[in-house]
C-alpha cells in the first residue's frame, strides 16, 4: 500500500492510546518515506506499554516533525527516502506488524550494501530532533551500582579491570558492608526524586524487599517459572524445524499471559519489560548473569533511570544450561568463578550505558562480602586507587557528595 | 560514494594497534620490502601444494586477542604462528555480517546477499568448484568440515557453471553424532549438538541415514560406536570437528580441507567467561591441527594453514550493539579482523599492514594450486605466495 493512501482505518487494532497518537498525525504519516515510517509506527503500537521517557521520546519526535515545513521534512527524510527497498517490503502490513517489517527491512538493507547509509541517516535524525526538541534535563545526578553477589568466587581474575581506568580503585573495603545499604540508598533517592519507573533494581537472584510501588524491580529467580514456558516454547518451535528467524518472531510476540506473567507482577509496563527481556535478549533464559546485564542495559536504554541497582547472582555452567534448555534438568549446578567474569564485565557495561544518558552520573560496583570496589564520578581522580579502610556507605557518600 | 568511507579511518587504526602491540610482542617485521609478487616461487610450489583453512565462525576482537589484556588468550598464534608466519593486520569484511553467509562470502571470494539463517547454496562458485574442475581433482580431494547443520550447502554452488557434484564434500560432525547416538538419547552430548548460538536452542539435527553414517564411518575408518564413545570425551563442538579432520587427513589426505571452528559464538549467550574459554579453545586447536599438519606426511612440508576470522564483534561503544555478544552494528570493529598464513613457502615474522578483504582469500588460493577463479571479486594476496 502506497504512504499516502494510509489512513485512520489501519490503525484500529492498535491498543488505545497508540491508536490515538496514529490517528492524529496522519497527514503527517502520509509524507514519511517507507524506510522510515514503519519504524516509528513500529515504537507507536507499544505505546501503551511504555515507560514515560519512551512516550516522552516518541511525543518529541512527532512534535519536531509536525513542526517541519513540507521542504524542510522533505529535507530531513531525505537520506531515509533516498533508500532502495524491494518490492516484497513494499507489499508488506507495515501498518499492521511494523516489526516484521523492521526485521525484513534489515535484512534487505544487509544484503544490499545499504545499512551504513541507513545508520548514519538514523543517526542524523536522532541528533536533529533531540536538538530541536530536547527531553528535559534529569532533576537530579543518575546513580548506577552493581553488585557482584557474595556468593560468586573471588579467584586470581584481576577484578573491575575496565572499570578501574575510569575511576578510583578501593581494596580495602569493609567486606561486612551490606546489601540492604545499598537498597536504602535507593529508597531515599526514591522519596526525594519521585518518578514512575525512575528507579530500579535488577537482581540475578530472588526479588529483594521493595517499595514495590516506587521502585522498579525485576528479579531472575521470581522469573522462574515465566522463563520455564518461555523454555518450552522455544523447544516447541525448534522441534518443528521452523528456524531461527520464525523463533524469534514468535518469541517477540509473546503475550505476558500466555507464559504466566501475571503472577510475578500485576504491572502492564513492567510485565512487558521483563517479556522483552527475555524474549529478545540472547541468553537471557538461561543465564543470570546475562539476564542482568541486558535487562539493566534495556533499563538504561528505555526507562533513563534515576537510579539503578544491578546485582549479579551466580550464574549455572554451560552443561547445566544445555540440560535446562533441553528439559532434562535437574538440578542446576553454578558456576561461581565464571559468573565473577561475567559480571565484572556486566558491570562495565552497565556503566558504559549509564554514561550514554544526558546528564551527569556516579557509579559503584562493588563486590559483596569482599573488600574490592571501584567508584566513578565527576570528581574523583580517574585510574587512581585508594587503600584507605572504607564501607560502602563512605564511597557512596564520596560520590555522592560531588552530585 | 564509498560507503564505508567513514570507517576507514577506525580501520587503519585498529590495523595499527594490532601492529604495534605485535612489533613489540613479537619483534615481526614489516612486509612492505618484502611483497613482491614471486610467481617463479609461486609455481614451483604447486606441486603436491594442500592447504588447509580455518575459520573462526564466531570472529573475535582484538581487546580479547591482540591488544595486551588479551594476549594470555592466545599464546599459540602469538608466539608459534605469527614468529613463522604472515600476518595480515588489517582484514575487511564488506559482507553482510552473519556465519553462514560471511562463510560462503570467503568460500566464493564475493559478498555473498543471501538470507543467513536460509539452507541455500553460495550464489557464485566455490573455491571447491574452482579447485577440482581447474585442476582435474576428484571429488575426495576437497573437504569442508563445519560445525553447524546450516553450513550443510556450502560445498558447493548454484552456478550455473557449476553444481551438484562439483563441489567439496561437507562433514557436520554433529549431524554424524546425532544419528550415532545410542537410540538418539542426547544424553552426555548436549554440548556437542548446539547448533546455532544466535538461536537459544539448538536445532534438531536434519536426517542422516543409517546408510549414509556407515558410509561416512567407513570413509573415515571410523566404528560409529567409537565415534560416539570418543565423542562422549570431548568438552566442545569445536573438539569434535577437529578430531573428524583428523581422521579425514589421515585417511583421506584432501589437499583443500576446510575447517570452520564455531566455539566462539557462545558469545551470543552473553557470558564473557565462556567467550573467552572458546578463544583459548579455537587457539589451541589451531595449534593441535597445526601439529596434525606436521605428523601427517601428506602434508608436513607442503602445506599452507590460513586462519581468519570470518568477522569482528561489535565494539563496546556502539551503542546499537551490547559489546562483545553480537556482531550487529555493522561498525568498524565488527568488519576488521586479521589473517594468519603459514606453512610452506610462506614468509616467516612478517606483518601485512595494508588493507585486504576476505574476498581475497579465494584468488590467493588460486595463485596457491594454479586454478583461476574466474567469478572471484577479490585480488591475489602476493605477500603469501
Amino acid at each position: 500500500m502506497p504512504i499516502q493512501q494510509v489512513q485512520a482505518e489501519q490503525f484500529q487494532s492498535y491498543p488505545p492510546q497508540a491508536k490515538q497518537i496514529a490517528t492524529s498525525h496522519i497527514g503527517l504519516l502520509q509524507q514519511l518515506p517507507l524506510a522510515f515510517l514503519p519504524l516509528l509506527l513500529r515504537e507507536v503500537i507499544v505505546y501503551d506499554w511504555k515507560f514515560p521517557a519512551e512516550r516522552d521520546e516518541i511525543d518529541r519526535q512527532f512534535r519536531y516533525l509536525e513542526s517541519l515545513t513540507a521542504v524542510q521534512l522533505s529535507s530531513a527524510m531525505s537520506s531515509f527516502a533516498k533508500l532502495k527497498l524491494s518490492p516484497e517490503l513494499e507489499s508488506m502490513d507495515w501498518t499492521g506488524a511494523p516489526s516484521r517489517f523492521s526485521e525484513k527491512l534489515s535484512a534487505n538493507l544487509w544484503a544490499t550494501h545499504q545499512i551504513d547509509d541507513f545508520s548514519n541517516a538514523a543517526e542524523e535524525y536522532i541528533r536533529a530532533f533531540n536538538t530541536a526538541v530536547p527531553a528535559a534535563a534529569a532533576p537530579v545526578s543518575r546513580l548506577g551500582i552493581a553488585v557482584i553477589a557474595q556468593e560468586i568466587s573471588q579467584t586470581n581474575y584481576r577484578l573491575f579491570r575496565k572499570l578501574r581506568p575510569h575511576g578510583v580503585y578501593f581494596d580495602h573495603v569493609d567486606p561486612k558492608s551490606s546489601y540492604e545499604l545499598l537498597l536504602e540508598t535507593v529508597a531515599a533517592r526514591t522519596q526525594a526524586h519521585p518518578a514512575p519507573y525512575g528507579h530500579w533494581c535488577i537482581d540475578g537472584g530472588e526479588q529483594p524487599a521493595l517499595q514495590k510501588n516506587q521502585i522498579a524491580s525485576v528479579a531472575y529467580g521470581s522469573l522462574q517459572p515465566v522463563r520455564k514456558a518461555l523454555i518450552r516454547k522455544m523447544q516447541q518451535v525448534s522441534a518443528s524445524q521452523a528456524g531461527v528467524e520464525v523463533l524469534r518472531t514468535r518469541l517477540a510476540e509473546t503475550d505476558p499471559s500466555e507464559v504466566g506473567m501475571k503472577h510475578v507482577t500485576d504491572d502492564p509496563v513492567l510485565s512487558r519489560f521483563a517479556i522483552s527481556v527475555l524474549t529478545e535478549g540472547a541468553g537471557t533464559q538461561i543465564y543470570s548473569t546475562t539476564f542482568v546485564q541486558w535487562a539493566a542495559r534495556e533499563a538504561l536504554r528505555r526507562a533513563r533511570p534515576l537510579t539503578i541497582v544491578a546485582r549479579f547472582a551466580p550464574r549455572q555452567t554451560e552443561e547445566s544450561a544445555d540440560e535446562e534448555l533441553s528439559g532434562i534438568q535437574q538440578r542446576a549446578v553454578l558456576d561461581p568463578a565464571g559468573s565473577l567474569v561475567d559480571a565484572d564485565m556486566g558491570a562495565y557495561y552497565t556503566w558504559i550505558n549509564l554514561q550514554r544518558l544526558p546528564g551527569d552520573s556516579s557509579f559503584v560496583a562493588w563486590f559483596e562480602g569482599h573488600n574490592e570496589a571501584v567508584a566513578i564520578a565527576p570528581s574523583l581522580v580517574p585510574g587512581t586507587a585508594s587503600h584507605d579502610n572504607v564501607n560502602l556507605a563512605e564511597i557512596l557518600r564520596r560520590i555522592q557528595s560531588t552530585s | 560514494m564509498d560507503p564505508f568511507g567513514t570507517h576507514r579511518g577506525i580501520e587503519h587504526a585498529i590495523s595499527w594497534n594490532r601492529r604495534e602491540f605485535l612489533r613489540t610482542a613479537t619483534g615481526a617485521t614489516a612486509a612492505a620490502m618484502l611483497s613482491a609478487f614471486s610467481p617463479l616461487r609461486a609455481m614451483a610450489m604447486r606441486k603436491g601444494q594442500k592447504a588447509v583453512v580455518v575459520t573462526f565462525g564466531g570472529g573475535t576482537r582484538d581487546e580479547e586477542t591482540f591488544m595486551p589484556d588479551g594476549q594470555e588468550n592466545i599464546p599459540h598464534l602469538l608466539k608459534d604462528f605469527i614468529p613463522q608466519g604472515t600476518f595480515f593486520t588489517q582484514v575487511v569484511n564488506r559482507g553482510i555480517l552473519g556465519h553462514y553467509v560471511a562463510t560462503a562470502s570467503l568460500v566464493t571470494g564475493v559478498y555473498e546477499t543471501f538470507n543467513n539463517f536460509a539452507a541455500v547454496a553460495p550464489d557464485n562458485p566455490t573455491v571447491f568448484e574452482y579447485f577440482r574442475k581447474g585442476l582435474g581433482r576428484p571429488a575426495s580431494d576437497a573437504w569442508v568440515v563445519a560445525p553447524s547443520n546450516g553450513f550443510g550447502l556450502i560445498g558447493e554452488s548454484s552456478h550455473y557453471s557449476y553444481g551438484p557434484g562439483q563441489g567439496a564434500g561437507v562433514i557436520l560432525p554433529k549431524r554424524l553424532l546425532a544419528a550415532a547416538m545410542p537410540a538418539n538419547n542426547s544424553s552426555g552430548y548436549d554440548h556437542l549438538l548446539r547448533d546455532n548460538y544466535e538461536s537459544p536452542v539448538y536445532a534438531p539435527a536434519l536426517g542422516v541415514s543409517d546408510e549414509q553414517l556407515h558410509q561416512m564411518a567407513q570413509m573415515l575408518k571410523l566404528s560409529v560406536a567409537d565415534f560416539a564413545a570418543h565423542a562422549r570425551s570431548l568438552r566442545s563442538p569445536d573438539e569434535l570437528s577437529v578430531y573428524v579432520a583428523r581422521q579425514l587427513m589421515h585417511q583421506l589426505a584432501p589437499s583443500l580441507l576446510w575447517i570452520t571452528l564455531h566455539d566462539i559464538d557462545v558469545a551470543h549467550a552473553g557470558t564473557y567467561s565462556l567467550y573467552i574459554d572458546a578463544i583459548q579453545r579455537s587457539d589451541r586447536l589451531c595449534g593441535e591441527i597445526w601439529q596434525m599438519i606436521q605428523s601427517e606426511p601428506e602434508y608436513a612440508g607442503k602445506t599452507t594453514m590460513f586462519i581468519l576470522p570470518d568477522f569482528g564483534r561489535d565494539s563496546d561503544t556502539a551503542s546499537g550493539g551490547n559489546g562483545f555478544q553480537h556482531h550487529r552494528t555493522g561498525d568498524a570493529f565488527s568488519r576488521t579482523t586479521w589473517m594468519m598464513v603459514r606453512g610452506a613457502g610462506v614468509r616467516e615474522n612478517v606483518l601485512v599492514d595494508r588493507p585486504v578483504e576476505s574476498t581475497d582469500l579465494v584468488p590467493t588460493l588460486g595463485s596457491l594450486f594454479g586454478f583461476s577463479p574466474d567469478f572471484s571479486h577479490g585480488k591475489v594476496l602476493p605477500e603469501v605466495l
